[in-house]
C-alpha cells in the first residue's frame, strides 16, 4: 500500500487537482464578471454605469455604509475597551457574543430588525408617533450594516489591547495626564491601525451585505435600493450585462480596500 | 469612566444582539405551539431544511479536504515559486470581498443555460444553474477562504522541525501527515469546520441568485424565510428562523470551545 502511495504520480495529482480547483472556484468566477461587463463594449458598460437608478444605488450604498461604519468605530472600540480592561459579572459571555453575527444567517439578521422595529412592533409604533420612519427607510437599512459588521472592529482590536505595554500609559499618568488626556494621546495611536484595518473590513462587509438589508429596506429604486438588492434586481430581470457592469464597480472598490487592508497589516508585522 | 462604560457596553449588547435574539425566540410563538409546528413542518419547510443540509454536508467535506490539502501546499510546498504563492495567498481572501449576490451572479454568467459550458451540461442531462449542483457552487465560494486562514497560520506557527525529524527517521508522507502534523492543526481544522458549517448555513444571497428560489425545489432555509417575509408571513418565517437560530447559537457555543482548544495547543 505505502508503495503505491509513494508513487511520483500521486503528488502531482493532488497538486493539479488543488490548484485547478483553486482556480476554477475562485479566479475563473471573478475573470468572467469583468469580461462579461465589457462583453457590449465599453459604451455599454458606461451606459449600465450612468444609469441613474444604479448611479444613486451606488452613492446611496457608500454613504450608508460609512455611517454604518463611523458607528462601529465608536460602538466598537467602546466595546473592546470594556471588554479588555475591566472585569465584571457576564463579561465572558459578553465576548462570546461578539461572534454572533457571524454565525447568524444574515436573512435572520434582517428578519430580527423587522420583528422588533416594523410595523405593528412597540419600537415601530413609537417612532411612528414621533413621525421617524425606520423600517423601510435608511435607518433600518444602516442598523442591518451596524449588526452585521459589529464584531470586526472588536476583534481586530482586542489583541492589541492585550499586548499593550502598560508602562506607558502609566508614564503618563505619573507625568499628571487626565484618564481622557492618556486614552487620546497615548492608547488611542497605538490602536488607531486596529481600528483602521477593522473599519475598512467593516466598510466592504457593509458595501457588500445583501441577506439583512434586502428584508429590512423596502427597496425603493432611487431612494432606498442599495447596491447589491439592485444587481440582485438586474440578474431577476434578465439584465446580466448590466448587474455584471455595477458588480466591477463594487469588486474593484472592495478589492481596493482588501489591499490596503493587508498593507496596513503587513507594515504592522514589520514593525 | 468604568461606572458608565460597563452600562454602556451592556445597552450596546442589549440592544444590538440580546433583545432581537429574544424576540425571535418568543415571536415563533405567537400562534401558539401548533402554530410554530405548522410553520416547520409544512413540506416547503422540511424540504429547505434538508436543502440546506445537504448543502452544509457537501460544501463542509470539499472545503475542508480541498483548504486544508492547499493550506500545506501554500506553506510547505517548495515547488511553488515565492511570487506565486504569494500572489495565490492573496487571491485566497478575494471571496470575502466580494458580494454574496455578485459571488452568486459569477456563476450564473459563466455555468448559465444560455453560456457555452452551461449548455453543454444542459444536453447530458446535468443541471448546473438553477440547480443543486449551482448552490453548491456558490457556498463553495464564498466559504473558501475560511478553511485556508484558520490552518495556515496554525502551520506557519508550528514550523517543520517536528515533520522533518519524522522523515529523516523514515515515516513516509503520509505518516508524517498523520502522525505529526495532523494532532498539531486539528483544532485549527475543527476551528475552520465550524466557521463553514455556520456560514454555509446562513449563506442567502449567493444562493438565492443561483438557485432561482423555487418552492420544493431549490429553495433553502434562508431563502424560504425571505420568501415568507415578501408574502408577510412573518409567522412562518420566524419559526424556521427560530432553527436556523439554535444552530447558530450551538455552533457559537463549540467555536468558544475550539478556540479555547487551540489557544491550549
Amino acid at each position: 500500500m505505502n508503495d503505491i502511495l509513494r508513487h511520483k504520480g500521486w503528488s502531482w495529482g493532488f497538486r493539479s487537482t488543488v490548484m485547478l480547483y483553486f482556480i476554477v472556484l475562485i479566479a475563473l468566477p471573478i475573470i468572467g464578471v469583468y469580461t462579461k461587463s465589457f462583453s457590449l463594449g465599453w459604451n455599454a458598460f458606461i451606459e449600465s454605469v450612468s444609469d441613474p437608478l444604479a448611479w444613486k444605488s451606488i452613492v446611496l450604498t457608500l454613504k450608508l455604509s460609512l455611517i454604518a461604519t463611523l458607528i462601529n468605530i465608536v460602538i466598537g472600540t467602546m466595546v473592546a475597551w470594556v471588554l479588555n480592561r475591566y472585569r465584571f459579572i457576564g463579561r465572558t459571555i459578553l465576548n462570546s457574543l461578539v461572534d454572533l453575527p457571524f454565525a447568524l444567517p444574515t436573512a435572520v439578521g434582517g428578519l430580527m430588525i423587522l420583528l422588533l422595529l416594523g410595523p405593528n412592533s412597540l419600537v415601530g409604533n413609537w417612532a411612528a408617533a414621533l413621525g421617524i420612519e425606520i423600517v423601510f427607510h435608511e435607518p433600518a437599512i444602516v442598523i442591518a450594516m451596524v449588526f452585521v459588521t459589529f464584531p470586526f472592529i472588536i476583534r481586530a482590536i482586542q489583541p492589541i489591547l492585550e499586548e499593550l505595554d502598560k508602562s506607558e500609559e502609566e508614564a503618563a499618568y505619573l507625568l499628571g495626564a487626565s484618564k481622557g488626556l492618556v486614552f487620546f494621546k497615548v492608547i488611542f495611536p497605538v490602536i488607531l491601525p486596529g481600528v483602521l484595518s477593522g473599519a475598512m473590513l467593516a466598510f466592504s462587509r457593509a458595501l457588500a451585505e445583501f441577506g439583512a438589508v434586502v428584508l429590512v429596506a423596502g427597496n425603493i429604486p432611487g431612494k432606498t435600493l442599495i447596491a447589491s438588492v439592485y444587481i440582485f434586481g438586474e440578474v431577476e430581470s434578465d439584465n446580466p450585462q448590466g448587474a455584471a457592469a455595477v458588480s466591477i464597480l463594487l469588486l474593484t472598490l472592495s478589492f481596493l480596500i482588501l489591499w490596503l487592508v493587508n498593507r496596513v497589516q503587513m507594515r504592522r508585522n514589520a514593525k | 469612566m468604568r461606572k458608565l462604560l460597563i452600562p454602556l457596553t451592556y445597552l450596546v449588547f442589549l440592544v444590538l444582539l440580546i433583545v432581537p435574539l429574544i424576540k425571535i425566540a418568543f415571536g415563533a410563538w405567537e400562534d401558539g405551539v401548533d402554530g410554530l409546528i405548522h410553520a416547520i413542518t409544512r413540506p416547503e419547510a422540511v424540504h429547505a431544511l434538508m436543502m440546506t443540509g445537504l448543502i452544509v454536508i457537501v460544501v463542509t467535506l470539499l472545503n475542508t479536504l480541498f483548504g486544508v490539502m492547499l493550506s500545506i501546499y501554500l506553506v510547505r510546498g517548495t515547488w511553488l515559486g515565492s511570487r506565486l504563492k504569494q500572489l495565490l495567498n492573496s487571491i485566497v481572501d478575494l471571496p470575502f470581498s466580494v458580494s454574496p449576490v455578485i459571488g452568486g451572479l459569477m456563476i450564473v454568467l459563466i455555468l448559465g443555460p444560455s453560456t457555452t459550458i452551461g449548455a453543454f451540461f444542459e444536453s447530458i442531462g446535468f443541471k448546473i444553474v438553477y440547480a443543486f449542483p449551482g448552490m453548491v457552487l456558490a457556498t463553495l465560494f464564498v466559504t473558501f477562504p475560511l478553511m485556508v486562514r484558520e490552518v495556515m497560520p496554525v502551520l506557519q506557527e508550528i514550523g517543520t522541525q517536528q515533520e522533518e525529524a519524522a522523515s529523516t527517521l523514515g515515516a513516509y508522507g503520509w505518516t508524517t501527515f498523520w502522525k505529526v502534523t495532523w494532532p498539531l492543526i486539528r483544532w485549527g481544522v475543527i476551528y475552520g469546520v465550524v466557521l463553514t458549517i455556520a456560514r454555509s448555513l446562513g449563506e442567502f444571497g449567493a444562493v438565492l441568485v443561483v438557485s432561482g428560489n423555487v418552492m420544493n425545489k431549490t429553495q433553502t432555509a434562508t431563502t424560504l424565510v425571505y420568501q415568507d417575509v415578501e408574502n408577510f408571513n412573518v409567522v412562518s418565517a420566524n419559526g424556521v428562523a427560530l432553527i436556523l437560530v439554535a444552530f447558530s447559537v450551538a455552533l457559537l457555543l463549540v467555536m468558544e470551545w475550539s478556540k479555547k482548544r487551540k489557544g491550549v495547543h
